[in-house]
């Protein structure tokens, strides 16, 4: 099942929205907004953008800090954490395009800490999801949804962005 | 050249370490590895090197694991950065000097393995004169150990190579169209012989090995190399020239004439920059002799990439080990 672009585009602007509240209720004036790759990236540089900061998000790639390296194995082809400024004292917002188990997650954190010591940091996502394995909630969400535990929901994109609910691959 | 060429498939992708085209258990010879596998190897190190610029230079990935150098030769670079390439990845690790081990004291090798193998190892790097070591080891110890050739013998140094290709690529994205030369000891060489392969492998069109005849291996042509005996004729136009070190024991030998002689013939002069393409990269695997197969004048010029082969070294090997490590 494929959400349509309007349905994708009206999480979007209200995730913005309540990133918005959050940052003036806050008092948050320059946060680093980073995006967990891939789907993330997209969401963060669009959020980037339509907060009207220059520049493109930070990115990052978990991919060094998975705890299922002994099971898995690293995939060659990731691409580069970009971290352009320091997080030293600056509000991080994390965010990333789905919130599942919460190991992204949890991984994401333990990476930001290897570049510095952030104030805070605020997680959103577009779409949290049942099956959280570690405590960890999403600050701000698109939308929260119970699926099946045989579907996964992923982010098509990068132009449009468009939700897609698919069949778990084993 | 000619006993590996008659050794059936099976026995390449045993000698070269491959599980499948996408894993490495070993990493012993760049001989056998596939074009694709030796572009991941580049792309994985792409993102380590991000690593060595962060606050904390560090990712958890090989937490847990245990890794030791097994080095029965003199190194410095090698060995230090392979280190820090592990500790980057968060492994334990050991540094064995087996001048000072209980080989030394009459165990023998094998006994040796046992007892690391005995102290639940996971990987062990090695470096060893004699041209096979790595190899040999692969195959006396535990299926859970994985093997790094950190250079054997005449044989092969795998992982320069690797460094040296990664370091040209920052340079020249794309191989299929640049012109390599790689200058010295040929004969006794063996990150020549490994990077011979890797430049073929990645269908390098225009490759050259220049030296004395004394220090070319007979039928070098047969490994899609161009011989050259005269330098300033075998670098001209080249992209990148890779200068290789003039081991003293060459100098008191039949090979070279002397060591003057020898930097006139085949140094690489500051005048001789004008021969190689505007755009070319002088590169040298270390240590230096300054003054014998290179002036200072080129080694330290802008030129010169020969620290960041260095640097380059550290994301090579962090991809090699993890890649090695692969469930």
């Amino acid at each position: 099942m494929k959400y349509s672009k309007d349905q994708t585009q009206a999480l979007l602007l209200k995730i913005e929205n309540s990133l918005k509240s959050y940052l003036l209720k806050n008092n948050i004036e320059k946060p680093i907004i980073i995006g967990v790759h891939t789907g993330g990236v997209w969401v963060a540089d669009w959020l980037q953008k339509r907060l009207g900061y220059e520049g493109r998000a930070a990115t990052l790639n978990i991919s060094f800090y998975r705890d299922d390296f002994s099971k898995v194995g690293v995939n060659p082809t990731v691409e580069p954490s970009e971290m352009p400024v320091s997080v030293d004292d600056k509000h991080v917002i994390l965010v990333d395009d789905v919130l599942f188990t919460g190991r992204t997650t949890r991984a994401a954190i333990n990476e930001i800490f290897d570049f510095g010591r952030p104030l805070s940091v605020t997680l959103v996502v577009l779409v949290e999801r049942n099956g959280n394995e570690l405590p960890i909630t999403a600050d701000i969400a698109g939308e929260k949804l119970e699926l099946d535990n045989n579907k996964n929901i992923k982010l098509l994109g990068p132009d449009p962005m468009i939700l897609e609910v698919i069949d778990k691959v084993n | 050249m000619s006993e590996n060429i008659e050794i059936g498939l099976d026995q390449n992708i045993k000698q070269s370490g491959i599980v499948s085209q996408k894993h490495l258990r070993h990493f012993l010879d760049i001989e056998y590895l596939p074009k694709s596998l030796i572009l991941d190897i580049l792309d994985l190190a792409e993102s380590f090197a991000g690593v060595s610029g962060q606050p904390v230079k560090k990712v958890p990935l090989l937490r847990g694991k245990t890794i030791v150098n097994l080095f029965f030769e003199a190194s410095t670079r090698t060995r230090t950065t392979f280190e820090l390439a592990a500790k980057r990845l968060s492994a334990d690790f050991l540094n064995i000097n087996m001048d000072y081990s209980a080989t030394k004291k009459g165990e023998t090798l094998l006994d040796t393995l046992r007892n690391l193998e005995a102290m639940h190892c996971d990987m062990f790097i090695v470096r060893h004169p004699s041209s096979g070591a790595a190899e040999f080891i692969s195959k006396n110890v535990s299926q859970n150990i994985s093997i790094i050739n950190a250079g054997d013998g005449r044989h092969a140094h795998p992982t320069q190579a690797m460094l040296d290709i990664f370091t040209i690529r920052k340079y020249f994205p794309d191989f299929k169209k640049i012109k390599v030369a790689i200058v010295g000891d040929i004969l006794h060489s063996r990150v020549a012989r490994s990077l011979m392969h890797a430049l073929r492998i990645l269908e390098v069109p225009d490759i050259r090995v220049i030296g004395p005849k004394t220090l070319l291996p007979n039928g070098v042509e047969h490994m899609g190399v161009a011989p050259y005996v005269n330098m300033d004729e075998g670098i001209k136009g080249c992209d990148v020239v890779i200068m290789l070190r003039l081991q003293n024991e060459r100098m008191n030998s039949s090979f070279i004439p002397d060591e003057h002689e020898y930097y006139n013939l085949y140094g690489f002069s500051p005048k001789r920059l004008d021969l190689i393409s505007k755009k070319g990269i002088v590169m040298h695997p270390g240590p230096v002799n300054r003054g014998v197969e290179i002036s200072s004048e080129v080694a330290d010029g802008d030129r010169s990439v020969i620290l960041q082969q260095v640097s380059n070294g550290i994301a090579v090997r962090m991809a090699i080990l993890s890649l090695s490590m692969q469930p």
